[in-house]
């Protein structure tokens, strides 16, 4: 037989483990977003307050005019204090951030913001977590950015780093608003 | 208890998954059909477990949300569709045949297809002597003649 036959194998073997070794460098926790370019869901929120109805949260119909950010976050969630002092930094540079307490008592939700201060232009609790499906969140911190439309242009998941603020979610930001 | 009770016993337990009383259905047609799809459904949370299986609260909610459509009349495949609309066909945990998925439902077979061919072409060459032969030259047929000239057979 001819001897590259022999050298068939480790190609083979050599192919497969390139393949698979860039499986390896993916994060399987990231799942893309079914959300895409299509409109926000449809969710209607009451807020955090101490009364029996929460007081004024926000629904998916105040995403028109400008774009903003979505960000799902709970109390009780270990990487939103790391996220935090991002959001209070995008607020403070005039972006407005709209806050979804996610299976959080209102009560916890308004402690925690008391703590480490209010980034957000709108607090709503989604205590069931219903909304949080329709959004097709797996887990906190997770942020949608909303074009002018309401439509989904990205989602981060896990918390944002500055990094990924100035890199990425920024320019998009100020495309969106050129675009509206 | 004799021996068989116990073995009878076992038989009977039906393996219960996560499933907490309070999410059960009073149906238990519904609740059957409930179980088998959150069976079909991937916690996304701890990915290698069904909703079915899963302790995490997502997948508890996601449970809940499958009896919902359940009560609701919803067919077994228009819930299905509910879950994939918002979390993709990774929550499938038997992926759909579809363009993009070709290669995952035909790579088993492409695989056994080329392994096959190897097969089949080895077999050949070594039907065939395997070790090239070339016809022999002069001299060693006159060497032959030579050996052979004593009586005894070439071999």
């Amino acid at each position: 037989m001819k001897r590259w036959i022999f050298i068939l194998p480790v190609l083979a073997f050599a192919g497969l483990a390139v393949f698979l070794g860039m499986g390896l460098t993916r994060d399987p926790k990231v799942l893309p977003s079914q959300l895409i370019d299509r409109p926000l869901p449809e969710f209607a929120l009451p807020g955090i307050e101490a009364s029996a109805d929460g007081g004024p949260g926000f629904a998916s119909a105040a995403f028109k005019g400008e774009p903003r950010l979505l960000n799902i976050w709970a109390s009780w969630c270990a990487a939103c204090p790391q996220e935090h002092p991002v959001l209070e930094q995008i607020s403070a540079q005039g972006y407005k951030v709209y806050g979804i307490a996610w299976k959080d008592k209102p009560a916890d939700s308004r402690e925690w913001l008391a703590r480490y201060g209010n980034p957000y232009a709108a607090v709503a609790a989604d205590e069931r977590g219903r909304t949080a499906i329709d959004l097709g969140v797996t887990g906190v911190p997770e942020t949608f950015i909303v074009d002018a439309h309401g439509r989904v242009r990205m989602k981060q998941i896990g918390p944002i780093s500055t990094q990924d603020w100035e890199q990425r979610i920024k320019p998009l930001m100020d495309r969106l608003r050129a675009e509206a | 208890m004799k021996w068989w009770m116990a073995i009878a016993a076992l038989l009977v337990a039906a393996p219960v998954g996560a499933v907490l009383p309070d999410e059960m259905l009073s149906d238990p047609m519904l609740e059957a059909r409930a179980r088998s799809i959150s069976q079909e459904l991937r916690c996304v949370v701890c990915q290698n477990q069904s909703i079915d299986d899963s302790d995490a609260p997502l997948a508890r909610d996601l449970r809940v949300v499958v009896r919902e459509q359940l009560r609701l009349g919803r067919s077994d495949a228009e819930i299905m569709d509910y879950v994939v609309a918002r979390y993709g066909n990774f929550v499938r945990l038997k992926p759909p045949v579809q363009m993009d998925t070709l290669l995952l439902w035909g790579g088993p077979f492409l695989v056994l297809l080329l392994g096959a061919g190897g097969l089949a072409l080895w077999s050949r060459s070594s039907r065939a002597g395997g070790i090239e032969s070339s016809p022999l030259t002069a001299a060693e047929l006159a060497e032959i003649a030579r050996l052979s000239k004593d009586g005894s057979p070439p071999r």
